[in-house]
C-alpha cells in the first residue's frame, strides 16, 4: 500500500513529461477535442515548409498578410542567447577558474553566497533591471549619446545582458565542480615540470576539465534559450528578421507570453501557433540537454 | 605562442611567462568580483528607485489603474500566498515520495533509471513550456470536459462544495502547474539528503527487525529532514518569483480582490467559505504585478511602484532563503554521524 503510492509517486515525474508532449502535439499536430470551431491542428493550416522557412511571422494580420514563419523568432531568440553567451560564458568561466585554482576560502565563502543570491533573484527584477537601469543609463549614454547609433527602448542587447548575468552562476558552479574534480596529481606534475600557475590552470586543469565545461555551456545557452521574463519585459516585441542587437526581435518565450495575454480567441490558428512555437522551443531545449549529458559522460576523464 | 625563440635571452621568456601569469589572473580576479560589482548595482538602483514608495499604503492596498500613489501590492501578497501554499501541498509529499521511492526500494529497476534521465531532462525544460503544460493540462483539461468538449460537465459537486471543471484560470491551476515544474528540483534534493544518510543506520534499523517502511519512516527520513527542507525551501522560493508559467494558466494583470475575497484575518471570521472558494478564484501574484506595472506608460509605475513591488518580493524571498539557512546550520550542528 505505502509502496504503491511512493511508487505512484514516482511516476508523476514521467506522467509530467508525457503531458507535456501530449500538450504540445495537441493543437498543432492532432486536434484538441474541446476546440469546436477550427477544430483542425496548426500543422494542418500552416505547411511544415512554410514554417521553417518563411522569413515573415504575422499571425495577427488577415488573410493574405498572414505569415507563420518561424524563423524572425528563432533569430531574435537566437540573437539574444548568443550575446547572454558572451556575457556569461566568459566571465562564468574566468571565475570558476579563479575560485578553484586562484582563491582563498576566505574570498570563496563571500563569492559562493553572492552567485547563490545572483541565481536566485527572479527573472522580472532581471527584465525590470534591464529596462529601467540598463537601457536609459547604460545603454543609452554610451550608445546613443556617445556613439551617435539609435537604441530602441526594447532591444535585444540589455536583456540578453541580464541573461547573460542569469546564467554566470549555473556556469560558474558547474565548471567549478568539473575543475575541482581534476586530480592535484596532475598540477603537481605541472609544478614539478617548472610550469608557472598560469600554466597549470590554462594548459593541464582547464583542458582536463573540458567536457565538463561545454556541459555547463551548453545548459547554460539552453537555459538562456528558454528564458522568458527578462525577455519579454526589455526586449522588442515585434518579430523582425534581422541581427541589430539594438532593435532586436521578438524571441519565441515572448511571442507565446505576448499571445497568451492577448484576446487572440481560442481555436483560431493564431492561438494554435502558440503551441507551435512551443513544441519549437521544447526540441531546441531537450535536444541542447541531451548533448550536454551526452558530452559529460562521453568525454569524462575518468582519473583514479 | 611563447615558446623560447633560440636567441632570446632566458630573462625575456620568464618575463613573458610572468606577464601573461599576471594577465590571466587579474583578469580572473575581475570576472569573479564582477558579479559582487553586479548584485550591488542592481540592489542599489532598485533600492533607489523604491525608496519613499514602499510604505504601509503600499502593503495594505490593491492595485490602481491611473493613480501610482493609490497602487499596492496586496492582491499579489494573497496571491502568491495561496498559490504557494497549494504548490507546497502537492509538491513536496509526491517529490519526497518519488525520491524515497528512487532511493530506498527501487534502487536499480529499469524504471527507476528510466525517470532519473527523465528528471535529469525535465530539469531543463524552459518555465514556459510548463505553462503551456499548465494551460492544456489544467485550465483546459485537454478540451475534455465543458459545453464542448466530449463529457459535458462544468463542475463537480463535493459533498456541497463546487469545483469548476476544467479550472481555467484559477488558483488551482497555477499552483499545480508551479508544483510539477519544481518536482524535478525537489525529488533531486531530497534524493540527495536520503543518500547522505550512513548506510549502518539502515542496517541497525534492519538488524532490530524493523521493515523497510519502518526503518524509512522513524530513522531515514528524520535524518534526512534538514536535507530535504533545505532543497524544498530553494524549489519553493524558485516557484515564487516565477511568472512566466502562470501568464500562460492566465493569472491576470489587474486584479482588485484577494482569491475567495479574504484579504484580512477577520474576513475569515466573517467569510469562512471563502476559504473553499479561494482556490478556484481568479488571481495575480507579486511577480506578474511587477511585470505589469514594468509594462506601463506612466513613468512612476513602471520605475517606483514595481520597485517597491520588487523590494516586497526580494524581502520574501530573503526571509525563506534565511530560514534554509538556519535549518541547514542547525542540523549540521546536532547530527554528527
Amino acid at each position: 500500500m505505502i509502496r504503491g503510492s511512493l511508487f505512484l509517486c514516482a511516476v508523476v515525474s514521467i506522467l509530467t513529461t508525457l503531458g507535456i508532449v501530449i500538450a504540445l502535439l495537441l493543437e498543432t499536430v492532432v486536434p484538441l477535442p474541446g476546440s469546436s470551431d477550427a477544430s483542425e491542428p496548426f500543422f494542418a493550416n500552416v505547411s511544415v515548409w512554410q514554417f521553417f522557412t518563411d522569413t515573415q511571422w504575422t499571425p495577427n494580420f488577415g488573410g493574405e498578410q498572414q505569415h507563420f514563419g518561424i524563423l524572425p523568432l528563432v533569430c531574435g531568440t537566437l540573437l539574444v542567447a548568443g550575446i547572454a553567451a558572451l556575457v556569461g560564458l566568459p566571465i562564468g568561466i574566468l571565475s570558476a577558474v579563479y575560485l578553484s585554482e586562484y582563491a582563498s576560502p576566505r574570498v570563496r565563502s563571500i563569492i559562493k553566497p553572492v552567485l547563490e543570491l545572483l541565481a536566485g533573484i527572479p527573472s522580472v527584477v532581471y527584465g525590470y533591471f534591464a529596462l529601467t537601469f540598463i537601457t536609459p543609463y547604460v545603454l543609452r549614454p554610451i550608445l546613443q549619446d556617445g556613439l551617435g547609433f539609435t537604441v530602441d527602448i526594447y532591444n535585444a542587447l540589455s536583456p540578453g545582458v541580464v541573461v547573460g548575468v542569469m546564467i554566470l552562476p549555473m556556469v560558474c558552479s558547474l565548471s567549478e565542480d568539473a575543475l575541482r574534480a581534476v586530480p592535484r596529481s596532475l598540477r603537481e606534475a605541472g609544478y614539478a615540470l617548472g610550469s608557472t600557475k598560469f600554466d597549470v590552470s590554462a594548459k593541464v586543469v582547464l583542458p582536463a576539465a573540458v567536457s565538463g565545461i561545454i556541459a555547463s555551456f551548453l545548459l547554460a545557452i539552453s537555459r538562456a534559450i528558454g528564458e522568458t521574463m527578462a525577455v519579454a519585459m526589455a526586449g522588442s516585441n515585434v518579430p523582425r528578421f534581422t541581427l541589430n542587437p539594438l532593435t532586436g526581435g521578438q524571441t519565441m518565450t515572448s511571442f507565446i507570453a505576448n499571445m497568451s495575454m492577448g484576446e487572440t480567441p481560442i481555436g483560431s490558428v493564431e492561438y494554435k501557433s502558440l503551441y507551435a512555437v512551443g513544441l519549437c522551443l521544447f526540441c531546441i531545449t531537450l535536444i541542447m540537454n541531451i548533448v550536454s549529458q551526452w558530452v559529460m559522460r562521453r568525454y569524462r576523464e575518468a582519473y583514479q | 605562442m611563447n615558446a623560447p625563440a633560440a636567441t632570446a635571452r632566458p630573462a625575456d621568456w620568464l618575463e613573458s611567462g610572468k606577464r601573461e601569469g599576471w594577465v590571466f589572473s587579474t583578469l580572473c580576479w575581475l570576472s569573479t568580483w564582477s558579479s559582487v560589482a553586479i548584485l550591488l548595482v542592481l540592489l542599489v538602483a532598485i533600492v533607489s528607485q523604491a525608496w519613499g514608495w514602499l510604505d504601509w499604503q503600499f502593503l495594505t492596498s490593491f492595485d490602481s489603474q491611473r493613480f501610482p500613489d493609490k497602487a499596492g501590492i496586496l492582491a499579489g501578497l494573497w496571491g502568491s500566498f495561496w498559490t504557494i501554499l497549494i504548490t507546497i501541498l502537492v509538491s513536496v509529499p509526491v517529490g519526497v515520495g518519488a525520491a524515497v521511492h528512487l532511493e530506498e526500494f527501487g534502487r536499480n529497476d529499469r524504471l527507476s533509471r528510466i525517470i532519473q534521465v527523465n528528471l535529469a531532462n525535465l530539469a531543463g525544460v524552459p518555465s514556459i513550456v510548463y505553462g503551456i503544460l499548465g494551460l492544456t493540462a489544467f485550465s483546459r483539461m485537454f478540451g475534455l470536459f465543458g459545453e464542448q468538449g466530449l463529457i459535458p460537465i462544468s463542475e463537480i459537486n463535493l459533498l456541497g462544495w463546487q469545483i469548476p471543471i476544467p479550472f481555467g484560470k484559477s488558483v488551482i491551476a497555477g499552483a499545480l502547474t508551479l508544483a510539477l515544474m519544481i518536482l524535478p528540483v525537489i525529488i533531486v534534493a531530497s534524493q540527495e539528503a536520503l543518500r547522505a544518510v550512513p548506510p549502518s543506520i539502515r542496517h541497525a534499523a534492519l538488524a532490530l527487525g524493523a521493515t523497510r517502511w519502518q526503518m524509512v519512516r522513524h530513522q531515514v527520513l528524520p535524518a534526512a529532514l534538514p536535507g530535504i527542507m533545505t532543497g524544498v525551501i530553494l524549489a519553493v522560493s524558485r516557484a515564487m518569483g516565477e511568472a512566466a508559467p502562470l501568464i500562460l494558466v492566465g493569472a491576470t494583470t489587474f486584479v482588485l480582490y484577494a482569491p475567495g475575497d479574504i484579504s484580512s484575518l477577520a474576513d475569515i471570521r466573517e467569510n469562512p467559505e471563502g476559504l473553499l472558494r479561494a482556490p478556484f478564484d481568479s488571481f495575480t501574484v507579486m511577480p506578474i504585478q511587477i511585470f505589469n506595472w514594468a509594462q506601463q506608460a506612466k513613468a512612476d509605475f513602471r520605475e517606483h511602484v514595481a520597485a517597491a513591488g520588487i523590494v516586497v518580493l526580494l524581502g520574501m524571498l530573503l526571509l525563506l532563503n534565511a530560514t534554509a539557512i538556519v535549518v541547514r546550520n542547525r542540523s549540521q550542528k546536532r547530527m554528527k554521524y
